[in-house]
Formats: C-alpha cells, structure tokens, sequence
C-alpha cells in the first residue's frame, strides 16, 4: 500500500473539497477501499475519511412513508431494523445474505453502493483490464470468465457488480443523494451504475468529488412488502458472492398482480432492472407460467461472455423462483440463511 | 506526519502515535501493540481470523484503518477473560473442541461474542452456522464451534437472568 | 451419542487415563490469545521480510527496480539474485531425504508464478509491503506450460515418496476380457492448496553462527539438519520453536524458498528478521497438491465380484521437481480383484513443486475409485455397499499378506445402522424431502496406511511425584501435546495432570515427523519405551533398596500404577515414586528411548486404518446448489488414545471432504499461468453453514501388530471416502455423474 495523507474532514462541504483534488479517495469503512489498495489497484494519494461526517448515520422515515439513509449507516444496523426489514423485507435479505456479520457492520451503505467489480483480472495488476487501465484490453474476454458478465457487456469489459444490496434497490427505483463540487443533486440506482460500453473505467454517474450522502427509498417501494424475496446463488452457502442472485417483489390483489419489480444481480456490471419482465407480470395472475415467462424476457438479451453460457439459464431458473417465492409470500422471519434456497420451501410445483 | 488518536483497548486507555497512516487496526495491535492474539489469516477481509469488538461490535480488524478508529473503544481475545476465569465463550470452546490448531479461535471466539451482543441467532443452530460463516477455520472445527456457541450462549443468558431475579427480589 | 472405544485390557498398561476423551491441554492458552505462533514473536530490533513473488510463470526477470523500493522510507535492504549471499548446499539439488529443490534467488529464472523473485526487508510491515510493490519486476516472458493440453508427460520414477510408480498383480487385460461388464470412467481433480488458517511464517534471529527459528514445523529434527546444510553450521546451533503451529496439513514438513530466504535476511542484515506470507502468496512455494487426470477400469463378473480393477493417474508436478500424487495406489487396497493394475505418470507444469497435502495420493485417488465403483454397482444393479462388501479383501489384494486389524465390516455396519442406509432406493432421482429437494444418499470406503516414523524420547520422574516427559513433537491441531501427555502418563503409571509435557523445540528428542498420520503412533511409541525405561530404573532403585517393601521384588517384578510401585505377586507391599527418589537422594530419574518398527512387520502386514463414510446431499433441482445435509462417518483405527480429539480429527477430515467434493480448486488461467482465485474469497473451502451435520463413530479395533501401542491414524483416512460418498450421493440425488471436481452448479442443471 502506497503512503497516502489521511484526511478527516468535519463537514460534508470540506468531503468534498478534499475529495475534489484529484487522487483522491472516500474512506467508507474501507471493506472493498482497503482491500484494493492492499493489491495495489487503488493507490490514493490522499484518503479522506468520511466515516465520522455528521448527520451521515441516521435512518430517517419521511413524512410520505419513503425512508432516507444516510450513506454512513452500517449495512448490519440497517438490515436490522424493526421497521426498515418490515417495510423493505427484500432489502433486507439481500443485505444479509451479502459478506459475513463482521464486514456488515462495518461496510457502509455509501460504501456499498460504490463498491468494485470483483472480476479477478481487475485485482490483477499483471493482468490487461480496460476498467483498472483504460485501453489496456480485456483479459477476462479470453480467460477464466465461467462466472463474468451476460448481460449488458462489451467486449471492452464483462465484469459484473458485486452487491446484493443494490438489486432490490434497482428494483425500488432507489435514489442517491449526492453533494459535489457543484452543489447538491439525485441520481436514480438504475443510473448510478454504468455498463461498460467502451468507456468501463467510468464505473458509475458521479463526477470528481462527488460523495453519497444518502440513499432515499420511496413511499411505494413498501407497497410490496408483504410479496418480497431476494434469492442468491452461491458457490458454498454462505460468505460467497452471487453465481446470479434475484430480487422479485409483487403487489398482488384479488388474485391479479397489480405490480411487479424484478432485478438481476451477479449478471451484469450494474444491478440489472427487468422491466420487460414487470411489465408482462402486471395483469397477470401469479403463476408459473407467468413467472417462467417474465424470467424469459428477463433474460431476453442475454448472451454469455465467455464460458458462461449457463448463468443465462440459470438466471431464468432464479428469476422464475424468487417469483414464485415472492408470490407465496414474505416469510414471518427472515430466514435463517438469508436468500439462500435452502432456506426456502420451494413448492411442489417444481418437477423433477 | 504523525497522527494521534485515543483508543481504550481492553478497557485501557491509550494514546497511540502513529508515524504510518497505512497501519490497520490489526496490524497495530499485533506489531506495534503486541497484542497478538488477534491473527493475520488472509489481511483482505475473507477469513474472520483478525475479529475483534470496536465500540462493541465484531469487525474485521485488517479492513479497518487504525486512524480512522479515534476514540474506539476496541476488545481483543486478551480482553475477554476475568483474571483466571474464562469467558463463557473460551469455556465452552475448550469444552465442545471447538478448534484444533487455534489459529482462528481467536477471531472465532471474538465472532461468538459478538454474535450473541447481536442477538440476532437465538438458539436457531441454522442461524449460529450462518452467522459464524465469516469465520473460516481449516481444520473444520466448525461442529463445536457451533455448540460452543449456543452453550455459551445459554450460560450468558442464565447467568443475566439469574442476575435479574436477584435484582428483582431485592 | 456415538459409542465410546473400549480399549483392549492388553493395551491399558498401569491402569492410566489414556483412552479419556481429555479436553486439550494447550485449550486455555488457544482461547486466551496466550498461544504463540510464529508471527507473534517479535525480538528487540526486529525487521519485517515481505516477499515479492513472480507474476509470471516461465521466463526471467530482467529488472527489479531496486532503487525504488529503497528509496522509501524504512526500507533497509532489498534482497535479489544480485546480492543473496551464497549458501552451503545447492538449493537446485534436492535435500535428503525429503527435501525438494528450493527457490532462493539462485539466479533469474522463473519457472512458476509467485516464487520469489526478490525479497524488501525494511523498519515496519508497511514499509516492507510497498517496497516489494515498487520494484516492479519485468520480465522476459515464456510460454508456460498450465495444463493437461500444454504440460509435458513424463514416465515417472516414483510417486509419493518413494513409492514404485507401477504395480501389476494378475493379468489385467485377461482379467477386463473375461467380465461380464467393464465399467470405464475418467475422473478430473483440481490442483488444491492446503491454505493453513496461518500462513508460513518465521522469526529468524542469529547469534554469530547459531541461529534460532520461530517458524511453523512438522518436521524439526530433520528441518533443523536442513537449515544446518544450507548455512554450513552444525546441526546443533539450529533451534527451531514451534510450539504452536496454525495448521499444517503437509505444507510445514517441506522446506520452502521463501522462509530459508528470510533466514538468510536476518543473517546478512545481523537483525532478527520476520515473516509472514501473504495468503495469495500460499499459491506457489508452498506446496499443493497437484492436479489429476485419473481413469479406471473395473470388470465384474456375473455376481458382480471383481475380474479387473485398471486404475491410472496423470499427476501434475513441476517442470524442475518431482512429487506426484500417489492417487492410482489406493486401488492397491480396498478390493479383491484378481488383476490390479496400477499405474502412474507425471505431467510436469509451471507451478510450484507439488508436495504432501492431507492424505497425498489417497484423497484424489480415492475420489475416483469410489465414485468408480459406484458406477460398477449402479451397472451391477447392486446396491453400493452389498458391491463393496462382495468385493471385500480378506487379505491385502495382490500381496496377500494379512491386514494386522481391519474392522472395516464393522464399519459399513455401524455406519450404514447410523445413517438408515437401508431402504435406500437403487435409482436415482427417487427421494425428495418435504421441501421438494432433490435428496441422495451415497457411500464410501475410507482408508489411509499406518506408516511409522523413527523418533526419541524422555521421561523424567520427579522426586514430588511429578513427571515430564520430552519429545520434538508438532501440535498443528490434532492434538499431539494432549495424547502425547496421555500416553506419557501411562507409560509412568500416573495422572495426565501430574506429566508435563514439553515439546516443538528441535532441541528435544526427535519427535520425528508429524505427517503420515503418524505422529501419536511414532512419538507416542518412543514416549511409551522412555516410560518405560525410567520405571525400570525407579524399580531399580527400589528392589536393590533395602529399605524399600519392594526390596528384593526384581526377579519377581513391579507393577506402576497411581504415582506407586507395587510387587507383582503381593500389592499389599508398594510405595510412591516420591518415597522411592527422596530416600534415594535422587530429585529424579530419567528414563530414555528411540523407537522404530521392526521392518519385519512391515514385511508381515498390510496397515491400514479404515472406514466407512455416508453421506446425504439436498439438490436444488432447479438450481443446482448442493448442501450436504448428513454425513456419517465409522472409522475403526486401532486403539484411540483420546477420542474426544479424534473425533475433532473425523470432522475435520469429513469437512475437508465436503470440500473436495463440492468448493476447491485453484483456477488457473492457461494463458499466464496465474491462479486467478489465490485468495480466500474466491478459493472456496467450507464455512460454517456449509457443515449442518457431521457424525463420527470410533469403532473399536484391536491391533497387536501395527506398533505395541496399537495405535493407527487418524488424521487423513477421512477425507477419503468421504468425497466419494458425496459425489455418489450428488448421483442418487440427480442422476448425473459429474466426474470433474468440485462439482459446480452447471454440472446439474439439468432438465
């Protein structure tokens, strides 16, 4: 780790004239910042510790029943309380099924929200990658990529977006506020996160300067409580990231899905929202045959990247399942092994 | 540059100088304050070996900036007993087998005690596994790990009930 | 509850605790924090070693930017080909016996990635890692050799250590021509790497020549006579301490490059020197236990009993060493066949030399074998454990020489009664639990040899009643100071809590090596005959004594028992090792011995542990994650001395199992050579969730042959089987045979 000057700045406004100079760097709780710094793929000259700002750590329920969180909430305070975890169930999960108890109640939302790709040629400094190194190539397009990107790449970049948080957040139509260099602004999750294209080092909206200071869930967003799952495939059952993970959330009313939210994690650079797959939901009646077709036209567009063509399969199998869970309803508690399938009565309806 | 900050570590207070802002809780415990009972198994936050309690909660002590820790008030494996008599939790290690080569016991038992401040697992063995899973041990020790656990976690609860009763009467 | 192991009344000598399932002795010290392992030590003046390892995996570095690293602030010296100082003995010659060549910046070449390429030696850990990042070697890079496609194959010479790489019994090809059914099958395993919770690690501190090494050891006496060669001192001014070790799984008995380079750090720089490998640097000099590309034949008859067992193993190896994974060998012991076939090859790869990983040769081969010989059943039509119970070997197959113990029936019995194996459906895809997953149950035969290092001890009796006794041991977890302490006890006559145990110093007697699932056996042997030895010369001192009861009792006989002497015909007359040693005037006696196998047992028998593992599996069969729901595993190891830690030994083997079967492998990317998974997060090994239910049951066997203690191991024999039962139980779950390991989600995406 190179040597950096430590900064600890008392107010946002100070954040983020700190953060403005350029090799710059936001210390969150330093879960994903210090572990890439350790292998030398972030080397900030100056790190600014954002963890003590003030007014950054409270959860606040707004006056039309939308939540705001301060970017400095720890992940383990917020996947925990009683009201949030009743309002945003799907959230929730997804949060705890993310890492291990200790790195949740360090790592911050803000943190969490910016985290990088976990692609093994982006930790690899011998290794060509166009979003640690832009115009270096891609070593992943040719290497081990079984588990990279299927939707929404390039042949730039086929990583794909670590965070199980941010898949329900996609689907919520979750909104971050951020304070930069040029004032005060809101930029939707679906926006926050970029596809690669051919620019993948511009990993996410924000400018130079610019820090998170809140993630903001609308008053809607709880309307689907009551049917919220987030499923997670993993490579052990616990304290592993997504081989594909789902977040499906439905309003249903007499029978009729007033509403639907899916979202895909694990299977592109950013949360990937479904709206193809919403919308052929909405009228219809929860079924199977509902769900293995909205799974299909989830996953319309994908292609594998690699040797990874079964994650598209796949994907379509979690989707149709976090559906039909969804649709059986939230669970009273969250589930032992949250987002886990063995976690999950999965219903007779599955033949083998 | 030199930064200072305050800490109470074990329940002692202490002002650190630190010469390096690059050094990790971890590594200022073990190679600047010789607490090394806190182990270095991965350094990247992927093996819980390195778990102590800041401000009461269990982290990750290699993913931690120690400048960042002003005023923290941190519990390492050397904190938990009481002179001679074990913490429930190092007990019931010692009882259910829960380790082997040790190495990651203290990071294990720093988990359990925090796991069960939390109160998150009640006496669910499933939610004890999941919730101990950030705490890789090699050996496998992880079937007394998990009775240990839930035993200490028992005893703790008895002896605070048993404690409440007495207040209650009196 | 599992049943306690009776020990036999021949064995139980002095009416002592062994066979007690005593807590560890080292418990207290391990949940304090107070056990100190190699990196906690930190003498006055000591600098921090960080090595910079390869990138590449063949070629030559051709700059290190030295002035880089020096120039930041603490570093002190920077270690390279250009600068090491020379050594006494050739690190590109093997060391004897086990020794392999090393890397020590002999020049600049690279043969795999992550060997040293140089090494920062500076004031602070900080200052040491950024000054390995600055140096920022390049590199002249060849291509590497990474994988079956690429490596070279070559007729090996041996496997193992020292094992013949061709075993033929019988005539194969008559044997395949006359069955009934050939079953033929390919099965692939990854290069798995041991990743011990503690990283290698020494603190090294010279004083003039002698030298003092806090380092993590399975094998001191003959580390110790090792670093003596390479510095050229004698063997006595090397100590090395390693009361502790993290875990050692096979991967602390070898000598590596990167510790003997901090050694020659601390000597050059006349400063203790510390250090602690990265984690990701645990993927390469380290050792792991190679790759393998296995195939069997198996040919039946009619009644499903073997006419052919064929078994070959392609083992990766490095291209400048050999270890190959002994795996085809364990085809040598199971089954009766009248032919076997065994047979090995190397393929020699840009990695680092491959070496002893928990069960070497007996893990991967057993996967293949068993899962082969389910697939035998399932053609047969037989239930897999009525197969294995047809085909059971009376005698050694091959050889026929007697097993000196096999309780192997028993196992299958007691294991198959435990788990509810009967009433399993013959075809898969059969059960579902009330969840709907997919449900599987499979099985398989657990072994592991009972090899016998040489090794040395002493007991001393104290004249307060007390004893300690002193062997060169290692406790990297199994327990060694706790079973040592027990059998130590016995041999005296007295309580565990009246022996100190003092051992991992290579100044003691050699302990020998604790590997081969050897130790408790071997050092526990030399213990037992040091015992014995300082109670002959106690009874020495009291028969000849006449003021002792037992004045005159020589001819006749003393029995020890509860800290006293007593004549063997009348044990009215008897008095303490504390009356006998404070009349005498003496504070102690010390009693002394080596101890070996008679070679002719060795010739006589066939030694093995065995077991019987059960395992059961939940499929989603949709999504194809696997949990192992239930595993039972029934091992019988001749008498078990502590059965509390053996049991510890069972889980962890089983677990080791699970992940064998279902999360390791190092993934290499072929075109570099670069494992793309070298950390703990991507190189997957069991957590806790993944490990919901683990049984094991110690059935009791008696052996007179394998040691006069009776003891076998039990540290390795259960990762065999076990990975075999799993897979066999993904089959009977799912129907799919997958036969390339771990077994991923995809491989059951079926339908």
């Amino acid at each position: 780790m190179n040597r950096f000057d430590y900064v600890r700045p008392a107010s946002v406004a100070e954040a983020v004239a700190a953060g403005s100079e350029p090799g710059s760097a936001f210390l969150g709780a330093g879960t994903n910042l210090l572990d890439l710094m350790k292998v030398g793929v972030a080397r900030p000259g100056r790190v600014i510790d954002v963890t003590r700002l003030p007014g950054l750590d409270r959860i606040e329920w707004l006056p039309d029943g939308g939540v705001r969180i301060g970017a400095m909430v720890r992940n383990s305070d917020l996947a925990y309380d009683e009201r949030f975890s009743r309002s945003f169930p799907a959230v929730a999960e997804a949060l705890l099924s993310g890492a291990s108890a200790q790195l949740r109640n360090a790592a911050t939302v803000g943190g969490n929200l910016m985290q990088h790709t976990r692609c093994a040629y982006f930790h690899d400094l011998a290794s060509a990658c166009n979003r640690r190194v832009p115009g270096s190539g891609c070593d992943a397009l040719e290497g081990e990529n079984r588990l990279h990107a299927v939707l929404g790449w390039s042949e730039h970049c086929i990583a794909t977006h670590p965070s199980d948080f941010c898949v329900p957040l996609v689907a919520l139509d979750a909104v971050v506020e951020v304070e930069g260099p040029h004032g005060a602004r809101e930029i939707a999750i679906d926006r926050l996160h970029a596809l690669p294209g051919a620019t993948p080092e511009q990993e996410t909206a924000l400018a130079p300067g610019e820090l998170i200071v809140a993630l903001r869930l609308p008053a809607d967003a709880a309307a689907f409580s009551r049917n919220a799952r987030y499923l997670k495939l993993r490579e052990r059952t616990s304290y592993a990231f997504a081989v594909v993970s789902a977040a499906a959330m439905l309003e249903v009313e007499g029978g009729t899905i007033l509403r639907a939210r899916v979202a895909l994690g694990g299977v592109a650079a950013k949360p990937w929202r479904a709206p193809e797959a919403e919308a052929a939901l909405e009228g219809a009646a929860p079924t199977a045959q509902a769900f293995a077709k909205a799974a299909g036209l989830a996953l319309a567009e994908a292609q594998p990247s690699g040797d990874n063509a079964f994650k598209i399969e796949l994907a379509r199998r979690i989707v149709a399942r976090a559906l039909t869970l969804a649709s059986e309803g939230t669970p009273a508690a969250m589930p032992a092994l949250p987002a886990s399938p063995f976690s999950t009565k999965i219903g007779a309806n599955h033949v083998a | 540059m030199s930064l200072s900050i305050s800490l109470a570590i074990n329940g002692q207070p202490l002002d650190v100088a630190l010469d390096d802002p690059r050094v990790t809780l971890l590594d200022l415990l073990r190679e600047r304050l010789f607490l090394t009972g806190t182990k270095k198994g991965c350094d990247r936050g992927q093996c819980g070996a390195c778990t102590v309690l800041v401000d009461g909660r269990r982290i990750n002590s290699c993913l931690a900036l120690a400048a960042s820790l002003d005023r923290a008030e941190i519990t390492t494996i050397e904190g938990l007993a009481e002179g001679e008599t074990l913490h429930p939790v190092q007990a019931a290690f010692i009882a259910h087998d829960g380790f082997q080569c040790g190495y990651c016991t203290p990071g294990q038992i720093m988990s359990a005690v925090g796991l069960i401040l939390e109160g998150h697992a009640g006496d669910d063995p499933e939610r004890v596994r999941e919730l101990m899973s950030g705490n890789i041990c090699r050996c496998a020790a992880y079937k007394g790990i998990t009775e240990a656990v839930l035993e200490a976690q028992k005893a703790i609860a008895d002896k605070s009930g048993a404690e409440q009763n007495r207040r209650d009467a009196a | 509850m599992s049943p306690e192991t009776v020990s036999s009344p021949r064995y139980v000598r002095h009416g002592s605790n062994a066979g007690q399932p005593l807590t560890r002795r080292d418990g207290v010290l391990k949940v304090t924090g107070r056990a100190t392992y190699a990196a906690d030590n930190h003498p006055e003046g000591m600098l921090y070693a960080v090595m910079a390892g390869s990138r590449i995996a063949r070629g030559r570095v051709v700059s290190l930017n030295v002035a880089a690293a020096k120039a930041h602030r603490g570093v002190v010296e920077v270690l390279t080909p250009e600068n090491r100082p020379p050594l006494a003995h050739d690190p590109d010659q093997k060391m004897p016996p086990f020794g392999f060549r090393v890397e020590v910046l002999q020049d600049d070449t690279v043969r795999y990635v992550n060997q040293p390429v140089a090494m920062v030696i500076a004031e602070t850990l900080e200052a040491a890692t950024e000054g390995a990042t600055l140096l920022d070697p390049q590199y002249d890079v060849e291509e590497a050799r990474t994988g079956l496609e690429s490596g070279e194959r070559f007729q090996a010479e041996a496997v193992g250590v020292g094992a013949p790489p061709r075993t033929a019994y019988g005539d194969i090809e008559a044997g395949l021509a006359q069955a009934a059914r050939v079953t033929e099958v390919d099965y692939v395993t990854p290069a798995q790497y041991h990743n011990a919770m503690e990283t290698h690690a020494v603190v090294a501190e010279w004083d003039g020549d002698h030298v003092t090494l806090d380092m993590p050891n399975q094998a001191m006496a003959l580390s110790a006579a090792s670093y003596a060669a390479y510095f050229g001192i004698p063997v006595e001014n090397v100590l090395i301490r390693s009361p502790f070790l993290g875990g050692g799984f096979g991967s602390k008995a070898i000598l590596n490059g990167p510790q003997l380079l901090a050694i020659i750090a601390a000597r050059m720089l006349r400063r203790p020197v510390k250090l602690a490998l990265a984690r990701t640097q645990m993927f390469g000099p380290v050792g792991h236990r190679g790759g393998t590309w296995q195939k069997l034949r198996i040919g039946t008859d009619g009644e499903g009993r073997l006419t052919a067992l064929h078994h070959h193993a392609l083992a990766e190896t490095s291209t400048f060493d050999e270890f190959i994974e002994p795996s085809a060998s364990v085809s040598l012991t199971l089954y009766a066949s009248p032919a076997i076939l065994v047979e090995h090859e190397g393929l020699r790869l840009n990695v680092g030399t491959p070496g002893p990983m928990r069960a070497p040769g007996a893990a991967s081969g057993s996967v293949a074998l068993e899962a082969a010989m389910d697939e035998a059943a399932e053609a047969n039509g037989m239930d897999p454990l009525e197969f294995r119970l047809a085909n059971y070997a009376e005698t050694e197959p091959g050889t026929g020489r007697p097993f000196s113990s096999k309780a192997l029936r028993e196992c299958y019995a007691e294991g198959a009664k435990r788990f509810g194996w009967s009433g399993r459906p013959l075809e898969p895809r059969r059960m579902r639990d009330e969840n709907g997953f997919l449900v599987g149950w499979g099985m398989g035969t657990a072994f592991f040899h009972c090899p016998h290092f040489p090794a040395e001890a002493r007991a001393t009796l104290r004249a307060d009643g007390t004893a300690l006794v002193e062997t060169g041991g290692a406790d990297m977890g199994q327990g060694a100071w706790t079973a040592l302490a027990q059998i130590g006890a016995e041999a005296l006559g007295l309580d565990p809590e009246q022996v100190e145990i003092h051992s991992g110093l290579s100044s003691l007697p050699d302990g020998g090596v604790a590997g081969g699932s050897a130790h408790t056996a071997s050092a526990g042997l030399a213990l037992h005959n040091a015992g014995e030895d300082a109670i002959g010369k106690l009874s020495e001192l009291a028969t000849a004594d006449p003021a002792s009861p037992l004045f005159g009792a020589g001819n006749i006989g003393v029995v020890a028992r509860g800290g006293r002497l007593y004549r063997l015909d009348d044990e009215t007359r008897g008095e303490s090792y504390a009356e006998i040693l404070t009349r005498a005037g003496r504070r102690e006696v010390v009693g002394t011995a080596k101890a070996a196998r008679d070679p002719a047992v060795t010739e006589a028998y066939a030694m093995f542990s065995h077991g019987a593992v059960f395992a059961e599996v939940k499929v989603d069969p949709d999504l194809g994650q696997v949990r192992v729901s239930r595993l039972v595993g029934a091992f019988a190891a001749g008498r078990i001395i502590n059965p509390r830690l053996v049991r510890s030994q069972y889980y962890g083997g089983m677990i080791w199992g699970i992940s064998f079967a279902l999360h390791e492998e190092a993934i290499t990317d072929k075109r570099t050579g670069r494992i793309m998974n070298a950390d703990l997060a991507g190189y997957h090994v069991p957590v806790n969730a993944d490990v919901p239910s683990v049984e094991a049951i110690l059935i009791p066997e008696e052996d007179a042959h394998v040691n006069p203690l009776g003891v076998k191991g039990v540290g390795e024999i259960a990762i065999t089987g076990t990975v075999g039962a799993i897979a066999n139980a993904v089959w009977h779950a799912t129907g799919v045979r997958v036969r390339r390991f771990p077994i991923h989600i995809e491989d059951l995406l079926v339908g």
